[in-house]
Order: structure tokens, then C-alpha cells, then sequence
């Protein structure tokens, strides 16, 4: 059985400079640690796909700038307001945004998963969404004469990034209800999982954990990082730290406030 | 204006503007309500009071409010087949056509705001009966005549599928019905202690009204004691501090 469990440096090997990189979103396990880490090692020109939306992840890496691209349908720090540092490089164009909707990622991270080119979805069509993605195209449904429809690109990520409760020793990884990180999994080349502990034994052999358990077939490596989604929330085990939202939002609103929270809470690694 | 107490005989803004979505929600299977939306939740809420049980309420971003056990997708799934009937949406902007921008202002290429992103709106539109559109800032800046991007459009070409779009507009200050065919608002009532020509100098876009606009009716009593006693509390374990700065719930 190959070694899965590494260390969170060695873990993240296979997120390289311009790598394409799906991430979830905020409220489903986002591997907040495991961010911090990338930052510290200097990653550059990733292309981001967030299923569908994101937050802080994505606002930090934008920030750091080690972001080339950004899908997404959404990235905004929720109650605590606008993402600054993704609004700041949206308003001076400094990385390519393309807007999605949520329904198109993940239709197009399920047409990766089955292995097909592409995925229809109803809706776009007189949307400025659909207008600035020359990568969608408009078919008339070849079953229904006069019924056009919009066709999506499958979503095929170079690696998948996320945190979740628990894996095992043979990378299976307990996810419970976020079945769209299985989805994410399916659809990416590899798979990346931080957690929050190591369970003893195996999870598919587990009755009442294997229906909610990613197999480790789909896993390249998986790093114990406790409390590796905060500050954002890992469902079920700890929620957003307001607290501390609030006060990013407070320092990125401009490029040395951001600068001082990545010295503290990123370089500094005391969060990690 | 309403006044400030909940516990005087008048009643406060927002539950007014709770009582008139919840009109408008009427007798409904689903009701979906997106993250940040404690009007809309409380709506949903009080509809499903008053329906002994429905319409069935997903408030997304709770956990405990939404069945989903199939990942992110199940809810653009659900409501693809038809199976959510009301849900609602916000804009940076909308316009006179119902077009709603959750986008950007200014050349897309070179914007001079940014929102966050257009969510699932470019697609529930589409195939959600009934969107009922919230916008509490109703100003120029909002309802504007023509939006700088369209997340999603107000209406569609004949030809294209289309189960859904927007049914009405409210805001802090009126509540306006939309006519798809037309593509076009009209005014159905002012808010009480707002006027019409307020409602005029503050609208980007041209609206129809009526000769004699009315003003909205206050929430009845039996609506306010539901409110305050059934919807309150259930509203205060998703939006505790939107519970708690207008029923007092938690204090």
C-alpha cells in the first residue's frame, strides 16, 4: 500500500506553479491550513476553479499573488462583506475572472466526472454570463427541433483541494454530507485532502461512515492539519471565527493592512 | 414611517415588507431563500405558519433549514425539474426589464465596481415560477434604466425554455408587480409614510401605475402575533441578530 498520509508540505508537492486548481466553497471544507502553506511557498499563476463560489481562499491567494485565473460564480466574505483584495484585482484587472453561474460548475465538474465533453444547462441564454464565455456554446437540442441550449465545457482540474473531518490510513476520506467534494474528486487528475484526524482502521469497511467516505482510490496524499479549514468553518465540528473575518476584512481593505495580515497570520505561521 | 417597538400596537418596516412577501409567496410547495436574506427567510417562514406546514422552507447556508444530502448540485437540480416554486433575488442593479446585475458597473473589461458574482441567478430565473426580486436600497443607484451586466434577464425570447422568472419588485420604500410580456413594472402600492413622488424621483426606470396608487395595507394582527410568537424564534436560530434587533427574540 503506498504511503498516503504526508506532511502538509509534502502533501501539497502536486500543486504546482500553474496548476489548475478546483477548491470548494466556504461553507464545505475549505483547506484554509493548507492555503497558508502554498502562500508561504511562493505558488504562482494558479488557475482556480471554486465550486461554485469562495472566500477568503481565494481572496487571500489573489492577494498573495499567486493567482493567473479565477471560475467562479461568486467570491465574497459573506456577512463580514465584498472580498477586498478579489474586488481591488477585479477593479485593476490584474488576473483573468471569468464568471460563472453555480449550476454550470457544477454540471461541468459532473461531464469530468462521467468522462464526457460537455454538460447542457438550461437557463444563460440572453445572460452577459453566457455573453463573455466564448468557451460556452448555444445548441438547438437535437431531439426537439426549436430549443436552443447552452452547452458547457467539462471542468477537468489538474488537483482538487480540500479539508475534511477524517481519512484513513488507505486515503479514504469521511466527507458525510458534502457529496460535491466526491463530485470534485471524480473530476480532478488528483486529489489533495487535509483533515482534521486520522481514523484507525478502514472507512469503507465502516457501515454507517463508507456511504459518506471518498475512496482512496481518488486520493494522491492526504496531511493532518487540526483546524485546518479556520477560520473558516468545518461543518459539523466549528463554525466561522467572526472575530477573525472581521478583522481581515478590516486589514486587506488596503494592500498594507493585507501585507500585515499575511507577516501574522500566514509568514508568521502562528494560524497554521 | 412605522414606528421603532415591536411591542406597541403599530408595527415595525420590516415586518411590513415580511407580510407583503409572504402575500406574494402565496400557496407554494418549496420556498428556497439564498444566504443573507432574513426578509425572505422570515416570509417563507410566515407563509409556511399560516399553510400549517407549507410551502416546505430551504433557507440555504443552514444546515438544519435544507434536506440536501447530494451535494451543492441537488438544489439547481431540484429546482431545474420543477421543484422549487418561489425564490428570491437580489441585484447591485435592476432595471425597468427585470434584469438583475450581481455583477459589475461599467465596461465588464474595465468596471468601476465589482460585485460579487451572479450565484446560481443566471439559471434559477430561468426555472424557479416565482422570483420575487428584494432590494431594500431603493435609490437611482439601484433601479437603474439599464444595468452595466446582465447576471440573468428579466424575460427570454419565445423560444427559449423558460418556467420561471420574476413576478414582482419590493423595496423599503413600494412594491411593484412585473408583466413578462411586457417586460415591464407597475406600481402597485406605496409603503406607509413613503409617497409616490418619492417613489418617482428615487426609480431609474420608467414604471406603470395606476391613477390612484394605493398604499400598502398593514400587517393584520394575526400576521403580526405569528410573526411574533411562531416565526420569530425559528427565524432566531438562523439570523439571530436580525431576530433580536426587530422582535427583541433573545433578549
Amino acid at each position: 500500500m503506498p504511503q498516503v498520509i504526508r506532511t502538509l508540505d509534502e502533501a501539497l508537492a502536486p500543486i504546482g506553479d500553474g496548476c489548475v486548481l478546483a477548491i470548494p466553497r466556504e461553507s464545505t471544507g475549505v483547506a484554509m491550513a493548507a492555503t497558508r502553506a502554498l502562500i508561504r511557498r511562493g505558488v504562482k499563476r494558479l488557475n482556480l476553479v471554486a465550486l461554485p463560489t469562495s472566500s477568503l481562499q481565494a481572496d487571500l491567494l489573489i492577494g498573495a499573488g499567486c493567482v493567473e485565473s479565477l471560475e467562479t460564480s461568486a467570491v465574497s466574505l459573506g456577512e463580514f462583506g465584498l472580498a477586498p483584495r478579489f474586488t481591488a484585482a477585479v477593479l485593476a484587472g490584474t488576473f483573468t475572472m471569468k464568471d460563472a453561474t453555480c449550476p454550470a460548475l457544477h454540471a461541468a465538474f459532473q461531464a469530468a466526472e462521467k468522462g464526457v465533453p460537455f454538460m447542457p444547462l438550461r437557463g444563460l441564454i440572453g445572460s452577459d454570463v453566457l455573453a463573455h464565455r466564448p468557451d460556452w456554446k448555444i445548441i438547438d437540442n437535437p431531439f426537439d427541433g426549436d430549443d436552443p441550449i447552452v452547452l458547457l465545457p467539462a471542468i477537468a482540474p489538474d488537483v482538487a483541494l480540500f479539508h475534511a473531518p477524517m481519512a484513513d490510513r488507505h486515503g479514504n476520506v469521511w466527507i458525510g454530507r458534502q457529496r460535491e467534494l466526491i463530485t470534485m474528486a471524480h473530476a480532478a487528475a488528483k486529489t489533495v485532502v487535509t483533515v482534521e484526524k486520522i481514523h484507525d482502521g478502514n472507512l469503507l469497511e465502516d457501515r454507517e461512515l463508507a456511504a459518506g467516505t471518498l475512496p482512496g482510490f481518488y486520493v494522491e496524499a492526504v496531511a493532518v492539519a487540526e483546524r485546518g479549514a479556520w477560520p473558516l468553518p468545518l461543518p459539523e465540528h466549528y463554525a466561522w471565527d467572526g472575530k477573525h473575518l472581521a478583522e481581515y476584512a478590516k486589514l486587506a481593505a488596503t494592500e498594507e493592512g493585507f501585507a500585515q495580515y499575511l507577516e501574522q497570520h500566514v509568514y508568521e505561521k502562528k494560524a497554521a | 414611517m412605522a414606528t421603532t417597538s415591536p411591542n406597541q400596537k403599530e408595527f415595525r418596516t420590516e415586518e411590513l415588507l415580511i407580510s407583503v412577501v409572504a402575500d406574494l409567496i402565496g400557496d407554494a410547495r418549496h420556498a428556497a431563500v439564498g444566504n443573507a436574506s432574513p426578509i425572505p427567510a422570515a416570509a417563507s417562514l410566515l407563509a409556511r405558519a399560516r399553510g400549517n406546514g407549507r410551502p416546505y422552507v430551504s433557507l440555504l447556508g443552514s444546515p438544519k433549514h435544507t434536506f440536501w444530502t447530494d451535494g451543492g448540485r441537488e438544489l439547481f437540480d431540484c429546482a431545474g425539474q420543477g421543484r422549487i416554486d418561489v425564490f428570491f433575488l437580489s441585484g447591485g442593479e435592476i432595471d425597468g426589464e427585470g434584469n438583475v446585475n450581481l455583477v459589475s458597473v461599467g465596461d465588464y473589461d474595465k468596471p468601476t465596481a465589482r460585485f460579487p458574482g451572479s450565484f446560481g441567478s443566471a439559471y434559477l430565473y430561468f426555472v424557479v415560477p416565482k422570483v420575487i426580486l428584494f432590494r431594500t436600497e431603493h435609490s437611482k443607484r439601484t433601479l437603474v434604466p439599464k444595468v452595466s451586466f446582465i447576471s440573468a434577464p428579466g424575460a427570454s425570447a419565445d423560444n427559449v425554455y423558460r418556467t420561471g422568472g420574476p413576478i414582482a419588485l419590493i423595496t423599503n420604500r413600494c412594491l411593484f408587480s412585473f408583466d413578462p410580456a411586457r417586460r415591464r413594472f407597475k406600481l402597485e402600492s406605496v409603503h406607509p409614510g413613503h409617497t409616490l413622488a418619492e417613489v418617482i424621483v428615487n426609480t431609474g426606470f420608467e414604471f406603470d401605475r395606476p391613477p390612484d396608487v394605493p398604499v400598502t395595507p398593514a400587517p393584520p394582527p394575526e400576521t403580526l402575533r405569528l410573526l411574533r410568537e411562531t416565526v420569530a424564534p425559528e427565524l432566531a436560530e438562523v439570523y439571530p441578530q436580525f431576530a433580536g434587533k426587530v422582535f427583541g427574540t433573545g433578549r
